[in-house]
């Protein structure tokens, strides 16, 4: 990338170029498509049609505009943290997804989508979770909406996120708990794709991240585009300039990818921080499950592996496909972390700065603590794309051990 | 343009055309006693048979099928540990395997075309490759000489049925519901629409399969389509009873649709 001066430009963003649309058949390079039975295809394929038209159309964006401003809370505001900074000797500004209604950036896609089903006439939505917070926002949009819902949640993740289930069921949505395969997310995904199967007619699948057959991908970053669009602007005014490096964690990567959207044509360097146990980039190879073609794990014969990591969030063997792209073409990073080190960041924000932070958000900043001798005086801008207190409970028993 | 026929679909029309309605059982490869049920099966009047390679993450399928895949890749099946095991099999009709598209795209369409075709299997089935995305691994099954068997969907608009029935070689697998295998109380009004709908574009052999659930409902769905695919039901008594339950219940089909 050359440096040059970064234009202001008017919100919403002209198309970047390194991220624009995909191709006709749903490819970001070599990675994405449309994997799905063939009961799916006509769905996708009026999905598709009904986003790009919608997407096109000043009604449906102001009228979802409005909703992210009076209902979510958007914009969200950039914090600078001074303490945590000083001790680690670089700049940090952190996004606050975290503050946004239903405490995490879930709400940008959720939204969209839900205005979307809406505006297709569908009546009912069914989706997946990990952590619960996609569930909790899909929920909350399907009560806001007035709209069905059902929620795949693994039965591990129920376990382990029990505020969030109740949440979901306290909004109106039937939980359905999956004791198939891994009992975690990428289980509560195939459970959902098999609701939608025999559903179709009525149901919208509101995914969760920027994974999933075409258009998903795509639709979801165009939802998340707003993080990376305001973190822009807001940076531009604080800053004056763009951040040395953009950080946010990657589950599927949706967080990761709304806010790469408002940086990935500039000189700033993109980081998507994994899980060490679920590092599809680095240890993954192509594959294809759950729709795409993208960085999976999986053994010697195909057979999907199993995650695991301390997040619910980011127990996924996957990542979406334009993740893939962004790292087969060098433009974005994906290291990763493990889950001591998450517990140690989590503790750090929270006594440094007073912000408990979800444990997916705390595997970016895991990241930067760890790195910042290698960038020092750099300005580090990072994604704290969900709130905390759904892990209090589980990080409560962990330090007791 | 030529059209070579392979095995499957030459036996399958041959028997169709001399008035025989079609019965392919499926059989989830790996799981304990499976040899012995293709066996039973095909001594029992099944007219080809369907061997799943179990995956991980098989999103077309319901309970029973995903609870035999998880035994079998628990007991340690490989799609090479099957394959090797077809090789023992020594049964007469033509056989075809069910799998998903990443155990195709791991080792590449053409390696895994030329494994299925050295293990003499004839067809293959992917249910979660589309006619969309089919282009890679069309090429290459057909070079290997593996006939692929297309799924035609209950939501396919008119248009996409013609291009479906026209990339399918061995028979056409007619979609009998909106929804993953599984049985079923009753069979789905679909499951004879769809295949009337096929019926009218080709001349290929079209079986219903997902959701004909007894030998009752496969009595129903040959009264329009040429035979039938059962996979739950029949790992189901897999699975409860064993091999012998399998031919056992074959052969109660059979009759069904012989009548």
């Amino acid at each position: 990338m050359t440096e040059r001066d970064v234009p202001e430009r008017d919100v919403p963003a002209a198309p970047a170029t390194l991220m624009s649309e995909p191709s006709d058949t749903g490819r970001f390079g070599e990675f994405g498509g449309r994997f799905v039975p063939e009961t799916l295809v006509p769905a996708c394929e009026e999905l598709e049609a009904a986003f790009r038209e919608a997407w096109a159309d000043t009604t449906f964006r102001l009228e979802l505009d409005a909703l992210l401003r009076d209902y979510a809370g958007r914009p969200s505001i950039v914090t600078e943290c001074a303490n945590l900074g000083r001790q680690l000797g670089i700049r940090l500004l952190l996004k606050r997804e975290d503050l946004n209604h239903t405490g995490s950036h879930k709400i940008n896609n959720v939204l969209g989508q839900a205005l979307l089903a809406k505006r297709m006439g569908k009546t009912r939505l069914v989706a997946e979770t990990g952590a619960g917070q996609h569930g909790v926002a899909t929920a909350t949009a399907a009560a806001l909406l007035g709209m069905e819902c059902k929620v795949y949640m693994g039965a591990v993740d129920i376990e382990r996120q029990a505020l969030n289930v109740f949440r979901m069921r306290l909004l109106g949505s039937e939980v359905e708990p999956v004791h198939s395969g891994s009992r975690t997310l990428k289980d509560a995904v195939n459970e959902a794709m098999r609701d939608w199967v025999a559903t179709v007619g009525d149901t919208h699948y509101c995914l969760g991240s920027v994974m999933g057959p075409h258009p998903y991908p795509w639709m979801v970053r165009e939802f998340h585009r707003v993080i990376g669009d305001e973190a822009f602007r807001q940076c531009n005014e604080r800053l004056g300039d763009v951040p040395d490096l953009v950080v946010a964690c990657v589950g599927g990567g949706s967080n990761a990818i709304g806010i790469f959207s408002g940086f990935v044509d500039t000189r700033s360097r993109l980081i998507g921080v994994e899980p060490a146990g679920g590092a599809a980039v680095e240890r993954g190879q192509p594959g294809v499950v759950h729709g795409m073609r993208s960085y999976l794990m999986q053994d010697e014969y195909g057979q999907v592996l199993e995650a695991h990591s301390i997040s619910a969030g980011l127990d996924y063997p996957g990542v979406g496909p334009e993740h893939s792209h962004l790292a087969s073409i060098h433009r974005a990073e994906y290291p990763n972390v493990t889950d001591d080190e998450v517990v140690g960041a989590f503790q750090q924000l929270a006594r440094t700065e007073g912000i408990i932070t979800a444990l997916e958000s705390a595997h970016a900043l895991a990241w930067i603590i760890r790195e910042a001798h290698t960038f020092p005086g750099a300005t580090v801008l990072m994604n704290l794309s969900g709130r905390g207190d759904k892990d209090v409970a589980q990080i409560m028993e962990l330090l007791e051990l | 343009m030529t059209l070579t026929i392979g095995r499957m679909e030459a036996e399958l029309r041959a028997k169709r055309d001399a008035g025989r309605k079609l019965l392919v059982p499926y059989i989830t490869g790996g799981l304990r006693g499976w040899q012995d049920a293709v066996r039973a099966a095909a001594a029992s009047g099944a007219d080809a048979i369907e061997i799943g390679i179990p995956f991980s993450d098989p999103v077309m399928d319901g309970p029973v099928i995903q609870r035999a895949s998880q035994l079998a890749l628990a007991d340690g099946a490989t799609p090479v540990s099957v394959l090797a095991e077809v090789r023992d099999l020594d049964v007469s009709v033509p056989l075809a395997v069910m799998t998903y598209y990443n155990t195709v795209h791991h080792p590449g369409p053409l390696r895994f075309a030329e494994q299925l075709a050295s293990a003499g299997i004839a067809a293959a089935i992917v249910p979660d490759l589309p006619l969309d995305e089919s282009g890679p691994w069309c090429v290459a099954a057909d070079a290997a000489g593996i006939e692929t068997i297309m799924l035609a969907a209950p939501t396919a608009p008119d248009a996409r049925l013609p291009r479906i029935v026209a990339r399918c070689r061995g028979f056409v697998y007619s979609v009998g519901l909106l929804g993953v295998t599984g049985e079923r109380d009753q069979l789905a009004s679909t499951a004879t629409s769809l295949a009337a709908r096929l019926k009218m574009i080709t001349d290929v052999p079209v079986l219903v399969g997902v959701g004909v659930s007894n030998a009752q409902q496969a009595r129903e769905a040959v009264r329009v389509a040429d035979g039938v695919v059962q996979g739950a039901s029949v790992v189901r008594r897999l699975l409860e009873h064993g091999a012998d339950a399998v031919g056992q219940y074959v052969a109660e089909v059979r009759a069904a649709i012989d009548e």
